[in-house]
């Protein structure tokens, strides 16, 4: 390991994420995309590679690529062009991939992250074109052979190609994170990380910081989650280090994370002869966007997630992070603004209870807010309870959680339940002056000084009043009642 | 084939009069065409398949069409397929071993098309590999035979379409044109070859060589019966993103106007050293013929045209390298024995299905493309390519059509050629130019030399298809050597 | 420009192309002749030329509706097929 003069590393990191854009058919055939269809039973003869046919491309799919670009503030080429990228593998039928090389559609744009620490990081995204997924090759269960089901073959795909500008696995989470919840604002991809409908492949490097020139980078491939994302870039962060001091050299390479292991290995199989010959696509014409079209879609973009937040900062007067939290997709935010229409204010106590317990239990149970068990009308009817002072916040959390499993409103659990609040003041002076009786020897403590016992004659009152008195009331009753002998 | 002439030995336009007068029905027609092709094949070998049964339904059903009043110009009238285009249960072979055992699920839209206006498939022809050659003699099921000089090639790729009409098995086959394909055999078989603007007729179901030269057409016994094939052939096709959406003009409806003030272009280029004295005397005596109809000559220059064959020796293989990679022995087309793993399985399929032209294009292709080399070939071929184009779109500013030879000499005899690739390759020499500037041309027979065949070709401008059949027309009415017959000649 | 034998054997790797002892040597032979022809490209001056990359000039890509207009036909298309199981095509074993 490093002797006394430790050179101190830096990682370079950049992502290439692949995010199936979700229309309905595929990028040059006319073949349905959904997810989990009996083997090659959506593969046409398009997608098949069969002799004679020839793609034709789906409108939607340039639309959805034109606003992807829009949002990240990027050029939209005027004239894009499809290439053949030429290699064979089983899953990939005409022995060619249709993408975009010399002239992609999107180029030049960038995203900001906001990092753990507050900081914020502005990371550059080369480039995003359109190409098309391949197939997938099936192992398990089959003896000594591959099999190939060739219904993703022919899905539309931005690749979008970030800058080597990030400097912390962290960093790489925190922006494919922000590309996720971006796409899913744009309505553009549905997210799917286990159905592969987003993934990353990440190029990494180490050099000695200060160093002007980027190491020899790995690029580990088709990584599915933002854990393995973190912990892959660790583990060959890791790795090259370790390889550099001991003498060693990174070779540039295609490595696979096995997040059984939690390593990379090489893939040799990928290795050979990386030739992949493009050539522009003589099936295909030039791509043409003029700027009407680029406006038509301007004006379908809905409000995105960096200006959502800076709205809800002004607008509702919340901490940077909130609104971060809050927009980090476009369902919560519109939850709760959802809400806070309906309480009618109060924009930060909705924020906390959004936050809070509703997120919270929405994680429990593995749902989305679209089937979640408290809607929108309902959060509101609990918060509006507790600011009109029929329940407390802590009798809130109680009839929240019984709403949750039984599905009433707030009013019918407070009722059911008797956990209205006790406000009149009689009520409270009179449960005050029995603690008061039932405690002589405290009360006495507590005139000559003992401040803490407060405490105790709130909770003394409280457990009378089955914790329904006024936590204010109670409080200003209590301080009065003790103070006069 | 001296013997009385049989009812199927006519053109398409005299089919059509006669099955609409009735003098035969399109089941006697297709019988008579069938028997023919059953006693030439062992001579030609023409065809790869012939579909006997389904043409006589195909002919009854046309019969029963006319009788119902529902019958159109080509209802009834036999026809072949180039094996190029893929055709609904019936084998497509694209003349290759690779294919001999593929059957296609789907029918091409030009086969869609022709099968629409009621034409009877009787067959599929055979072909060069995958399109690539000259002389129709790279095809796994065999040479075809010049029905001039059973000796002799056909030329190719389309030689068996060529050999059947020429020998009027069928009056029509389709045929495609890469850098030639259409054209050369028509010149070396008397007949009339149409190479369509790119574009114009669907590629959709047509295997592919060369993606960006390809063309579907026709062979057939004239410019007329072009014209009514084309009429149907032609149009858009949503399912071919290089398929034009333009009208589609009656080509009949011109066909016998006046060749007066025609301005035809002679570009010097074309009347080279390579050009056999004894063909361009027949192309003079041609031109000449054009003169009395009233059209001038003129001598023009498109100096890039020599460039033609190597840059499409570049295009050509680049694409077709790309082309022809589905053929892995996966989902169709020959694959190899006991693969020992995935990497034997692509190198036995592919090199036990693909035959020696097609490997050394394909391997020639991926050369030109493969890293170090791109732009020095590939990048310079497509610029050359779009010099020779301006050539090309600065002579339309001056001559209406470009006349030349279609092939610098009439038909070799088989296995001359074979040993040199770069001498076979020299035979497209005067067509290669067409595709790559995606040009409309037509060749059509002007004479012979010897007992042997020797054609004209024609070159328009885009979409001037209805303008080259005119010019065809006019000179075929004044002439006879399109209706000239092999053995009776 | 002459190749070389190792030139073709790495072509035919590239292609996927399984060459038999006879072969390599034509090959050498016939890709050289043919590197030979297009070399003639070398004399043609191109400086700011665009390259052609489809014969009509000014044609633009054609844009297909968003539109599922298939059904299932494996069944049918895999008749083609060397080798099938459970609907997925055949390969030997790839290593990953």
């Amino acid at each position: 390991m490093a002797g006394v003069e430790a050179v101190q590393w830096e990682t370079v990191i950049g992502l290439e994420i692949h995010a199936q854009l979700a229309t309905r058919s595929k990028i040059f055939s006319s073949s349905a995309t959904a997810y989990g269809a009996a083997p090659n039973s959506q593969a046409n003869l398009v997608d098949l590679g069969y002799p004679g046919v020839l793609p034709v491309l789906n409108r939607e799919a340039v639309t959805m690529a034109v606003k992807f670009g829009l949002a990240i503030g990027a050029r939209i080429a005027e004239r894009s062009v499809f290439a053949r990228k030429n290699y064979f593998y089983p899953d990939l039928p005409k022995g060619y991939q249709i993408s975009q090389y010399e002239l992609p559609i999107v180029a030049g744009g960038h995203l900001d992250v906001v990092l753990d620490d507050g900081t914020r990081k502005r990371v550059g995204i080369t480039r995003a074109h359109l190409e098309e997924d391949a197939g997938k090759s099936l192992h398990e269960g089959m003896a000594g052979v591959t099999g190939i089901d060739l219904n993703r073959a022919g899905t539309p795909l931005i690749e979008i190609v970030s800058e080597p500008d990030m400097r912390s696995a962290k960093e790489a989470v925190a922006y494919m994170k922000k590309v996720h919840t971006l796409v899913r604002y744009l309505e553009i991809c549905d997210g799917n990380m286990q159905e592969g409908s987003f993934r990353c492949d990440a190029n990494v490097s180490v050099r000695p910081r200060g160093a002007a020139k980027f190491g020899t980078r790995a690029e580990i491939k088709n990584i599915n989650s933002f854990r393995y994302v973190e912990k892959a870039i660790n583990y060959e962060v890791a790795r090259q280090i370790e390889l550099l001091e001991s003498g060693g050299r990174v070779v540039q390479e295609t490595r696979l994370y096995d997040p059984d292991k939690g390593e990379t290995r090489s893939m040799r199989s990928k290795e050979e002869a990386n030739d992949y010959r493009y050539f522009p696509d003589p099936d295909l014409l030039p791509l043409v966007i003029d700027a009407a079209a680029i406006s038509a879609v301007r004006a379908q973009l809905p409000e995105l997630p960096d200006e959502k937040a800076a709205r809800f900062v002004r607008d509702y007067a919340l901490s940077d992070y909130d609104a971060g939290v809050l927009t980090a997709s476009r369902e919560l935010g519109k939850f709760y603004e959802d809400v806070v229409r309906r309480v009618g204010g109060d924009a930060k106590l909705c924020a906390n209870w959004v936050m809070g317990d509703f997120s919270a239990f929405l994680n429990r149970d593995n749902l989305e807010i679209a089937t979640s068990k408290i809607d929108a009308a309902g959060l509101a009817g609990l918060i509006g309870r507790i600011r009109d002072n029929t329940i407390s916040g802590k009798i809130a959390k109680e009839v929240f959680e019984t709403m949750w499993e039984g599905g009433q409103a707030a009013d019918a659990v407070i009722d059911a339940k008797g956990l209205r609040q006790i406000t009149d003041t009689g009520a409270i002076e009179q449960a005050i002056d029995d603690a008061m009786a039932r405690n002589p020897g405290q009360l006495a403590d507590y005139r000559s000084g003992k401040d803490k016992l407060f405490g105790f004659f709130v909770g003394q009152v409280m457990k009378a009043t089955g914790g329904k008195a006024n936590p204010a009331q109670l409080n200003e009753l209590l301080k009065k009642k003790l103070a006069a002998p | 084939m001296a013997e009385s002439r049989s009812i199927s030995m006519g053109t398409v336009a005299g089919l059509a009069k006669a099955l609409s007068r009735g003098e035969f029905s399109s089941v006697e027609l297709t019988r008579d065409s069938l028997a023919r092709i059953a006693r030439e094949q062992p001579r030609l070998n023409a065809f790869v398949t012939v579909t006997a049964e389904s043409a006589l339904a195909e002919a009854a059903a046309a019969d029963g069409l006319r009788q119902a009043g529902r019958a159109g110009p080509l209802t009834g009238i036999p026809l072949a397929h180039k094996d190029i285009f893929c055709t609904d249960g019936v084998l497509t072979s694209c003349g290759s071993k690779m294919l001999a055992n593929f059957v296609a699920p789907y029918d091409a839209t030009v086969v869609t098309r022709l099968k629409a206006a009621g034409m009877v498939t009787v067959g599929k022809t055979n072909m060069d590999e995958f399109a690539m050659g000259s002389s129709n003699e790279t095809s796994y099921f065999g040479p075809v035979r010049n029905p001039w000089d059973l000796e002799c090639v056909p030329g190719g790729s389309s030689g068996g379409s060529a050999a059947a009409v020429a020998a009027r098995l069928v009056p029509a086959a389709t045929a495609t044109d890469t850098g030639g394909s259409i054209r050369q055999p028509a010149a070396l078989t008397g007949i009339t070859g149409l190479k369509p603007t790119y574009g114009r007729v669907s590629r959709y179901g047509m295997i592919a060589f060369a993606s960006s030269l390809d063309q579907g057409g026709t062979l057939t016994a004239s410019a007329e019966d072009a014209a009514l094939l084309l009429q149907v052939m032609a149009g858009f096709d949503p399912r071919d993103s290089t398929s034009v959406d333009l009208p589609v003009p009656d080509y009949s409806a011109t066909l016998a106007a006046p060749l007066q003030g025609l301005r035809i272009g002679l570009p010097r280029e074309f009347f080279d050293k390579g050009l056999e004295p004894g063909c361009e005397t027949l192309i003079r005596a041609a031109l000449g013929e054009y003169q009395r109809l009233g059209a001038t000559l003129h001598d023009i220059s498109c100096p890039n045209l020599p460039l033609s064959v190597p840059t499409y020796y570049v295009v050509a293989p680049a694409e077709c390298s790309s082309n022809l990679a589905r053929f892995d022995g996966v989902r169709f087309g020959h694959r190899c024995a006991n693969p020992k793993n995935l990497a034997d399985l692509y190198r036995r399929s592919r090199g036990e299905g693909f035959g020696a032209e097609v490997k050394r294009r394909i391997m020639t292709g991926t050369y030109v493309l493969s890293a170090g080399y791109y732009d020095a070939y590939y990048l310079k071929a497509q610029q050359v390519r779009q010099l020779i184009s301006r050539d090309f779109a600065q002579a339309f500013e001056q001559v209406d059509v470009i006349m030349g030879p279609t092939s610098p000499t009439p038909a070799f005899k088989l296995g001359a050629k074979t040993d040199d690739p770069i001498t076979m390759y020299l035979n497209d020499i005067y067509t290669i130019g067409a595709n790559l500037a995606g040009l409309p041309g037509l060749s059509i027979p002007c004479g012979f030399l010897g007992h042997l065949p020797v054609g004209l070709q024609l070159v328009g401008p885009h979409f001037s298809e209805a303008r080259l059949l005119n010019v065809a027309h006019r000179y075929q009415l004044a002439t006879d050597w399109h209706a000239r017959l092999p053995g009776a000649a | 420009m002459s190749l070389s034998r190792p030139d073709i054997e790495r072509i035919a790797q590239l292609a996927r192309l399984d060459l038999t002892e006879q072969e390599v040597p034509v090959y050498v032979d016939s890709l050289t002749r043919i590197v030979g022809l297009v070399g003639q490209l070398e004399s043609a001056v191109t400086t700011g030329i665009e390259p052609m990359a489809h014969p009509l000039p000014g044609m633009v890509q054609r844009l297909r509706p968003d539109e599922v207009l298939e059904t299932d036909q494996h069944e049918r298309y895999q008749r083609n097929a060397g080798q099938v199981q459970a609907g997925l095509y055949l390969v030997p074993k790839v290593i990953e």
